[in-house]
């Protein structure tokens, strides 16, 4: 990876994150840290607590134990719209989209947060609202230039094969320009080619707008590529985190992907 | 042309316009069930009591009067001679607005991932509490709705129909209720409106997000709870319509809440989930049992109008239970 000087500051941090379902332990005592500018994977065998990971950033999920810090200070126990509204935006592992609307409408809404006029303005479209409105419509255009998904735009998407559902979510997800960007397992389900793409989208969008991303993933190969640093979960404690070259030399991460003999 | 397309052509233009009136009621079903997954049992009292306080309003009414009275002995009634319309459309509204943010506040908020029939009791014992509570507020008495739209037959088009007949036939032209047309003008106001809002702004793309997939709404920054009382609101709004229009016809009374029970055919053929559905779904309700009662209402005793479009969402519900518009059910197995 090029350009020491493009990962800052802290800008997120777990701190110690239990969360059990009933009797069920999903995380046990997880902490690391994000920092501005990077690309850092979380990755770890199936069941392994990654996607309970990215839903307690998220907002989904709220630990028992632990801190979140987010941006210098402990964020208090938030929903997942008060999240987004911080500046979190984020993919889902099987595509949460809204598969009625246009390409255009979906990536649209990513805007939400960024939009003010009230609704009285709304109402009779006129004044500030009418001038918000092409002004974030200008914003996702670039977006949509940006994916290459111009032949799309005024397609349900529900009728868009996976690939590009995903591509479209990612598009969604930007057009929030987020200050973290949460991508729960972007290639899964995807052949080589559109892998491929996706990678390259992932790390342009890194280079482009210097958006901070946290990924999820299965392929180790891309993982690898693809990132500064890497966590590594496996039934749901840590196991290991560093950089690609000390993950992938890590005694315990090799034992937890193929397997150990206990003789 | 013979008298008898022409009678043919006066119902099925009646028909038109009954259907917008019971679309204009499907509306507010579709708005609530698209945004929450709530079936509104309550959207025809919601109606009835908006048009009891806009009478209300109008007519400088006191609320609770007659409660007051009981308890204090004092013989309140009426505190003036009312606001004019406009002041009471608009009061009434904000009523309204009042009453949705209300209900999120103590009653929705508990029911978040309620069973579809759990909600579905709730919006009953809602419709219970709202027909006490008009009554409670406002009287139980039969009221007249006049917010200044012109009614009567239109002699116009009577003069101007009646050269249409063949000439030594005997027809007195065409007979249409200009409120009919009125009630049809302002719904088709109120859908396009509707229909631009959700489309070109945030709130309305906000509207059609909930609809469409809660978990994603919440990771784009929407707050469900702003936007179930927006929805409320809005058929809150097309409630007061509905009951406008209804309650100038047929006086503001008890049975002006019944006419949610036509929606439901309308709802069956349209489909739950379908704006236009809604429209086109009520149109063919109305034309098709004014055309029935027209055409065989005689061989059968009349009063077919009562019965005919639930025969009809029947047929539906045999063919094509996601109805005309509505989202196809397929599970995957």
């Amino acid at each position: 990876m090029s350009g020491e000087n493009r990962i800052g500051d802290t800008i997120l941090e777990v701190k110690n994150i239990s969360l059990s379902f009933g009797g069920v332990k999903a995380l046990t005592d997880i902490s690391f840290d994000i920092k501005e500018g990077e690309v850092r994977a979380i990755i770890g065998p199936n069941g392994a607590g990654k996607s309970s990971m990215l839903n307690v950033i998220n907002g989904f999920y709220h630990p028992q134990q632990g801190e979140v810090w987010f941006r210098g200070k402990k964020r208090v126990a938030m929903k997942p719209y008060q999240v987004a509204r911080q500046g979190v935006a984020r993919t889902f592992q099987n595509i949460a989209l809204f598969k009625g609307m246009s390409t255009l409408d979906n990536l649209m809404t990513g805007r939400i947060t960024h939009m003010k006029t009230n609704l009285f303005w709304q109402s009779i479209w006129a004044g500030p609202a009418a001038k918000e409105e092409l002004e974030h419509r200008e914003r996702v255009e670039h977006i949509i230039d940006f994916l290459g998904i111009q032949a799309i735009r005024k397609t349900p998407v529900g009728r868009l094969p996976y690939g590009m559902q995903k591509r479209v979510e990612l598009g969604r997800a930007l057009a929030a320009e987020p200050k973290l960007l949460l991508l729960d397992e972007p290639m899964a389900g995807m052949n080589q080619e559109e892998k491929e793409d996706m990678s390259r989208f992932i790390l342009d969008v890194n280079d482009e707008f210097g958006t901070t991303i946290t990924l999820i993933e299965h392929d180790i190969g891309v993982v690898m590529d693809l990132s500064d640093r890497i966590v590594v979960l496996d039934y749901g404690c840590k196991l290991a985190d560093g950089t690609p070259d000390v993950v992938r030399n890590d005694q315990d991460v090799i034992n937890a992907y193929l397997g150990v003999s206990h003789d | 042309m013979s008298p008898l397309f022409l009678n043919a052509l006066e119902v099925i233009v009646n028909g038109l316009m009954a259907g917008i009136m019971y679309s204009l009621v499907a509306l507010g079903f579709v708005l609530i069930f698209k945004a929450s997954g709530i079936f509104n049992y309550a959207q025809g009292v919601t109606a009835l009591f908006a048009a009891l306080t806009l009478v209300g309003f109008q007519t400088g009414q006191v609320p609770f009067a007659h409660l007051i009275n009981t308890i204090f002995g004092t013989k309140i009634h009426h505190w003036g001679d009312g606001f004019n319309t406009i002041l009471a459309i608009i009061l009434t509204m904000l009523v309204m607005i009042l009453f949705a943010w209300l209900l999120e506040k103590i009653v929705l908020k508990h029911m978040v991932n309620q069973a579809p029939i759990i909600l579905f009791m709730t919006t009953i014992g809602l419709a219970y509490f709202m027909e006490g509570f008009g009554d409670l507020m406002w009287g139980a008495d039969i009221k007249t709705m006049d917010v200044g739209l012109p009614s009567g037959g239109s002699l116009w088009l009577e003069d101007f129909t009646k050269g249409w007949a063949a000439s030594g036939t005997e027809y007195y032209g065409m007979y249409i209720d200009v409120l009919d047309v009125w009630a049809a003008g302002i719904a088709i106001l109120l859908v396009v409106a509707l229909t631009l809002f959700s489309q070109y702004t945030k709130t309305g793309r906000a509207l059609r997000a909930v609809a469409d997939d809660h978990q994603a709404a919440l990771t784009v920054g929407i707050s469900l709870r702003t936007i179930w009382i927006i929805v409320w609101s809005l058929s809150g709004f097309v409630a007061l319509v509905a009951g406008i229009m209804w309650g100038s016809k047929s006086g503001v009374q008890f049975s002006l809440s019944l006419i949610a029970l036509k929606a439901l055919p309308v709802l069956i053929l349209g489909g739950f989930t379908s704006i236009p559905g809604a429209i086109i779904g009520g149109l063919i309700i109305g034309v098709g049992e004014k055309l029935f009662e027209y055409s065989v209402g005689g061989l059968l005793g009349g009063a077919t109008e009562n019965w005919f479009a639930y025969v009809l969402a029947l047929a539906f519900l045999m063919f094509r239970p996601q109805g005309l518009f509505g989202e196809k059910i397929i599970e995957r197995v």
